[in-house]
């Protein structure tokens, strides 16, 4: 929600200038972008490995705690721990250590399970990106469909009906949603099981209420957006000149106000990947979500860090594809080396 | 928004629109009449949590800790109004009691993001050059990672205090603030009156004090208000998750739960308290989107 009420309110902060440009702009623009993508996943290891490993809680005591309960070892075996795992050596050596290892995509192992942090997290990533991608697909055609809705209707009792969507959408707390939705459709109507991951009927409810978030955000960027490119001269010429309002905001309005969709879509990505850790938790389904909640639970600070490099890559895989995008569907913006792209 | 002119405040009047008004800006007092209404209901639950929160004992007799075994799990009803949950503890009570640890580290995670976001953006607004794109590029790092994650990765490091979950959700709006704070800064400073007072002499500190803070303070409040919003699902959902107070003390998410055992035959121990958070939540969304169209000037 935060960085789309951002996107409302502080809008662009570059301006972009609009020529003609040829390929070389935008090779150099590419390769500007890729490299602050890979700045920022450099800076993401870098800020988790200083969260994660300076600060004052030490992996090896976290180690040694969890074997038997309580427990504490002797000094001689917590040392033995450190010098296997390397904690003993200079921080800057274990930077380096870790930063090697990450770029061979080998994150270390558990400390809860001794699997390789990369096994982990891949292994819990298909019933996640199930539940986050049919919760986006859904959270779209909800949200485009209410905004649209709202601006096509002549009828004001109806359009201040589905303007109310949006706002209740960003103020529900995820886990609240989830189990209203389990309270009701599995507890008191029965129509689909309350937990597990078996198929479609369970795969509904955690959908919905991964969905509903961002398609109120969806909503409430595109109807503002909707709203302001209909007062324009050219909707009201293509209004005047008799056309159909059907073709009207189907073609002239929807097509201009359809761009701001897209910054939401690119920041929402970890809006959903975070939503899973409580939708999971909620619904008791395995997947990255849940591996978040037990790693930190068990203080895993490997299976944590990785989980958090891989939600970067991710974001700004995305973000960089949307980026891409904005040259391609609208053609007044052209790449303007370096800076952001803006509408 | 999708304007590339630059903006520059002329004082309250806002400019008039290019086009005509249309049939729904003309028929302003119906409309104007509900957005009072609306507001002046949100203003009142703000003002009951507030109320909760400062003195609880004024709108609950009940103990939020220890209950009446007798009385467990009983339906809302007049003597409880939001039912008991499986240790007969008046859940209104724990509600009202839990509110002022759920408020307070809502607000301190909002004071967290918006000094440190506001000090990231004015120096990166002001300073420009190398140090603006520092910062900036911090704030993308913080922005790539999703806010619910770094809170987790603070709270694993530094436990489960009011104020470990506050800056863990604080650090979530830094980002937001300091690019929205960088935004304005960079707008003001490009007005006529700021070089005019650059022009005739004005030290830096004073135009920063005189002239670009109180005009670009709008949007910031405005966002504040909406970032308290946000901070209050992030913290109760935080706190539903296990990371906030430890377990007999109430709080509003972990009320919920543990409510959520009890689904099948309890439903007002997650039912009555969430409906509180979204009341709240949505009641402070209302009154941030309306200081937004005060003072946001967007």
């Amino acid at each position: 929600m935060t960085a789309i009420e951002t996107a409302l309110l502080a809008g662009p902060d570059e301006t972009v200038e609009v020529s003609p440009r040829g390929r070389r702009t935008l090779t150099r623009y590419l390769l500007g972008r890729i490299g602050q993508g890979v700045f920022v996943l450099w800076a993401a290891f870098t800020l988790t490995f200083a969260l994660l490993y300076l600060l004052p809680s030490d992996p090896v005591s976290i180690m040694l705690n969890i074997g038997d309960s309580g427990s504490f070892a002797d000094p001689e075996q917590a040392a033995a721990l450190r010098a296997e795992y390397g904690f003993d050596r200079p921080v800057i050596v274990q930077y380096w250590q870790q930063l090697t290892g990450v770029l061979q995509l080998d994150l270390g192992e558990s400390i809860r399970t001794g699997r390789a942090v990369t096994a982990e997290v891949l292994a819990a990533l298909p019933p996640t990106l199930v539940l986050a991608g049919s919760a986006l697909l859904l959270a779209v055609i909800l949200g485009v469909g209410v905004a649209f809705l709202a601006a096509y209707t002549q009828r004001d009792g109806l359009r201040r009906a589905l303007l109310m969507f949006p706002p209740l959408g960003v103020s529900l707390p995820t886990f609240w949603i989830g189990l209203m939705l389990l309270q009701i459709f599995s507890f008191e109507l029965g129509w689909v099981p309350a937990v597990g991951n078996a198929g479609l009927s369970t795969l509904v409810l955690p959908m919905v209420t991964l969905a509903i978030p961002t398609a109120a955000a969806i909503a409430q960027v595109l109807a503002r957006s909707l709203f302001s490119v209909s007062r324009q001269p050219y909707v009201q010429t293509a209004h005047a000149k008799g056309l159909p309002r059907t073709r009207v905001y189907g073609h002239h309005v929807l097509r201009n106000a359809a761009l701001p969709v897209l910054t939401v879509l690119g920041t929402s990505v970890g809006g959903l990947l975070a939503g899973s850790v409580v939708t999971e938790t909620v619904f008791s389904r395995p997947g990255l979500g849940r591996l978040t909640q037990t790693s930190v639970g068990a203080q895993d600070i490997p299976v944590v860090q990785g989980i958090v490099l891989f939600s970067a890559v991710v974001f700004v895989v995305v973000n960089l594809v949307v980026d891409l995008l904005y040259p391609v569907l609208d053609p007044r913006i052209s790449v303007h080396d370096g800076s952001r792209r803006s509408v | 928004m999708t304007s590339t002119v630059p903006r520059e405040r002329t004082g309250t009047v806002s400019p008039a629109p290019a086009t005509p008004p249309s049939r729904a800006q003309r028929r302003v007092r119906p409309a104007t009449v509900r957005r009072q209404v609306g507001l002046a209901l949100a203003i009142l639950v703000v003002l009951v949590a507030v109320g909760w929160a400062l003195r609880p004992a004024w709108f609950t007799g009940y103990d939020p800790i220890i209950g009446v075994p007798l009385d467990k799990l009983q339906a809302p009803s007049w003597n409880h109004w939001f039912g008991t949950d499986h240790l007969g503890r008046d859940i209104f009570s724990r509600m009202v009691h839990g509110t002022a640890t759920s408020l307070r580290t809502s607000l301190l995670a909002v004071a967290f993001g918006l000094v440190v976001g506001c000090l990231l953006g004015v120096v990166a607004g002001y300073a420009g050059g190398w140090a603006s794109d520092a910062i900036m590029r911090v704030v993308d790092v913080l922005l790539a990672i999703p806010s619910l994650l770094l809170s987790l990765v603070i709270v694993t490091v530094l436990g489960y205090g009011t104020l470990d979950v506050a800056i863990a959700v604080g650090l979530g709006a830094v980002a937001t603030f300091a690019r929205l704070v960088r935004a304005e800064v960079v707008r003001v400073r490009r007005s006529a009156y700021v070089e005019a007072s650059v022009g005739v002499g004005t030290r830096w500190p004073v135009v920063l004090i005189r002239h670009v803070v109180p005009n670009s303070s709008g949007p910031v409040l405005a966002l504040a208000a909406l970032e308290i919003g946000a901070a209050i699902l992030a913290v109760s959902a935080l706190s539903f998750l296990g990371y906030g107070s430890p377990l007999p003390a109430p709080e509003w998410g972990s009320l919920v739960a543990e409510g959520r055992n009890y689904l099948a035959s309890a439903w007002w121990l997650t039912t009555l308290p969430g409906l509180v958070v979204v009341a709240l939540v949505l009641a402070v969304n209302r009154i941030g989107r309306a200081v937004g169209r005060e003072w946001g000037d967007r």
